[in-house]
């Protein structure tokens, strides 16, 4: 299968604190990769490299076909991104924000229009269209930001903690809307604290101190570690860590 | 990058019409600088007391006296006999100025070196006796130049008695004197200010990580931030200009095209500086206090309080290099002496290039990787 993630011995350095040291793996093509570890392992770190965000201080990799040390414009053309602080406009309505992110990433007015109106009906909020985002509850504010990270239709699409703080149920219904983007073909690049999660993906790593310890699938993860569920391989890893949180 | 360009503004102005706060301060900040400021930094003075010393008691020192008394700028305090009893007047603190004229003065006028008024000011406070001197030496030049025959030979022998400033304000009215260069310190403020600000809260609210990850163009991005406070920057001039006019009935002598012109290049170059700031800074505190040190420079330094002449000359040098200076000598020589563009030019092409070097440092600055 084919690789729209692609990194090798990619490194971060802050002075000298090694954030992100010598980290190699693949994502294929249309999976749902949980990209795991503790606070303070470097998972965001990593994503914020991938996303073109961060310089990598050295290593090399390629995301939707285009290098992250050369071309990261053009990667930011192809992926989609939803931050652990939520960062839409709080001062825009809805459909604004829908309409800002759509347009930036050269929709064009009348595609934006029709694609919204279908998303507010599925998201059910139709009623609140011209609500300003900055009321809107938590759980829907994540639903939102998830949407507009993917309503361009990207390549990849990177969630840091894409549920934190929100209720179960809604946790529920966000894996459901991760589900509907990756049976569209969106890979699903997905960090999460939330070891019942970790389950919903295809693969999952985990980070321990700004390198990967573990990467398989959560069933073969689970056998080699010898733990009835993700949450005990998560433990026997997180376990060696020498870094503070 | 022309259609992302019009979803960004559409965004900037529609949250700059949504702040609670932003649309009431572009009106309100106009309004009480024009109306309240010129009325409190007013610098000219009035009722300035003098002692006058007549020792001549001829047709002209009459006629100087007349003049002087006829002005509100002076009150007479008193004629002394001698100047000795004038000067006890002001050690006692009851002149200011005193004016003496020497015995014989009129029949030495037709001479080829006439004799000397002499003038003696109380310069603690230094301004107020600048002040006075400067008013009585106009009048004195006035009443010469009336008495007739001697025009050419005083203006010879007293050639400081023209001084630039008086002779474009004749009333030497110092608020509108004041008045342009409050319109560029409104500028300076609003235009400076509010786009750093702006971009500092999008770094702080988290905003801009979300732009940083999109494959926007810096320039867009820069042109975005920049194109409302242009509009902004015009209305808040436009709002100042129609105060100054209605209630001090103050219009531009020169072209009111020049100002539009200048103030484009102006707004654009503060909001550029406004940008860089905020770009190399990641919290309120930083941009506030960096933009304070360098709008209070602005001022200092821009001519808009001092005039630059008196300045020292490593001051006047680093004046070249604050783009302030040269809107505030276009906003003062098109509102004063009617300047038309071709006396201008020098100071649009100065401005010009400022604005261009700060509007692509803003860009440059603006970093979406780091």
């Amino acid at each position: 299968m084919e690789n729209i993630i692609e990194v090798h011995e990619l490194t971060k350095q802050f002075g000298k604190f090694t954030a992100v040291n010598h980290i190699s793996f693949a994502v294929r093509k249309g999976e749902i990769f949980g990209f795991l570890g503790a606070n303070g392992a470097g998972k965001t770190t990593a994503m914020r490299m991938l996303c073109g965000l961060s310089h990598p201080t050295s290593g090399n990799g390629q995301v939707a076909g285009y290098d992250i040390n050369r071309q990261p414009e053009l990667i930011k053309k192809h992926i989609g991104y939803m931050s652990q602080k939520f960062s839409l406009y709080d001062d825009l309505t809805i459909t604004e924000n829908i309409r800002l992110f759509a347009g930036i990433y050269g929709m064009k007015s009348v595609e934006i229009k029709e694609k919204s109106t279908a998303l507010l009906t599925k998201l059910e909020i139709e009623k609140h269209r011209n609500t300003l985002v900055g009321a809107l509850p938590l759980g829907w504010k994540q639903k939102l930001a998830f949407s507009v990270a993917v309503f361009h239709r990207p390549k990849v699409v990177f969630l840091d903690e894409p549920t934190g703080g929100v209720d179960p149920a809604t946790r529920r219904q966000f894996w459901e809307m991760i589900y509907e983007a990756a049976e569209e073909g969106i890979t699903i690049f997905v960090t999460t604290h939330y070891m019942d999660e970790a389950e919903y993906c295809n693969r999952v790593s985990i980070m321990v101190d700004g390198e990967i310890k573990a990467l398989d699938t959560p069933a073969q993860l689970k056998e080699t570690y010898n733990a009835p569920s993700m949450d005990g391989v998560f433990r026997a890893l997180a376990k060696t860590a020498k870094r503070g949180e | 990058m022309g259609n992302t360009l019009i979803y960004l503004l559409e965004k900037e102005i529609k949250q700059f019409v949504r702040d609670p706060f932003l649309p009431k301060l572009a009106l309100f900040f106009p309004v009480m600088v024009i109306l309240i400021l010129p009325l409190v930094a007013d610098l000219d003075f009035k009722n300035i007391s003098i002692c006058i010393v007549d020792n001549d008691n001829s047709t002209f020192s009459r006629r100087l006296i007349a003049s002087v008394q006829n002005t509100s700028y002076f009150r007479v305090h008193d004629f002394p006999s001698n100047y000795k009893a004038a000067l006890n007047d002001i050690e006692q603190n009851e002149a200011d100025l005193i004016l003496e004229i020497p015995a014989d003065y009129e029949k030495s006028l037709t001479r080829q070196h006439p004799q000397k008024l002499s003038i003696t000011a109380n310069a603690v406070n230094a301004q107020k006796g600048n002040a006075g001197i400067n008013y009585l030496m106009q009048i004195i030049q006035k009443t010469i130049k009336e008495n007739g025959s001697q025009v050419s030979s005083m203006n010879s022998a007293y050639p400081e008695m023209i001084t630039i400033r008086n002779f474009y304000n004749e009333t030497l009215n110092f608020r509108f004197f004041m008045i342009p260069a409050l319109m560029a310190m409104l500028i300076i403020l609003l235009c400076g200010f509010l786009p750093a600000l702006n971009i500092v809260k999008e770094k702080e609210n988290g905003t801009i990580e979300q732009i940083n990850v999109t494959p926007i163009n810096k320039l867009t991005f820069t042109f975005a931030k920049l194109i409302p406070y242009w509009l902004m920057g015009l209305l808040v001039l436009t709002i100042a200009m129609l105060i100054a006019y209605w209630v001090y009935g103050l219009a531009p002598i020169g072209n009111i095209g020049i100002i539009y012109g200048i103030a484009l290049l102006f707004i654009l170059t503060m909001s550029s500086i406004g940008l860089i700031v905020s770009n190399y800074s990641s919290t309120m505190q930083q941009t506030a206090f960096v933009m304070f040190f360098f709008i209070i420079t602005s001022i200092l330094m821009s001519g808009l309080f001092t005039p630059i002449e008196s300045m020292p000359g490593w001051a006047q040098t680093i004046t070249n290099f604050i783009p302030p200076r040269y809107f505030i000598e276009v906003m003062r020589g098109v509102y004063l002496k009617g300047c038309t563009f071709p006396d201008v030019s020098i100071q649009f092409l100065k401005l010009g290039i400022f604005a261009i070097i700060l509007m692509a440092w803003a860009a440059l600055s603006y970093k979406k990787q780091l």
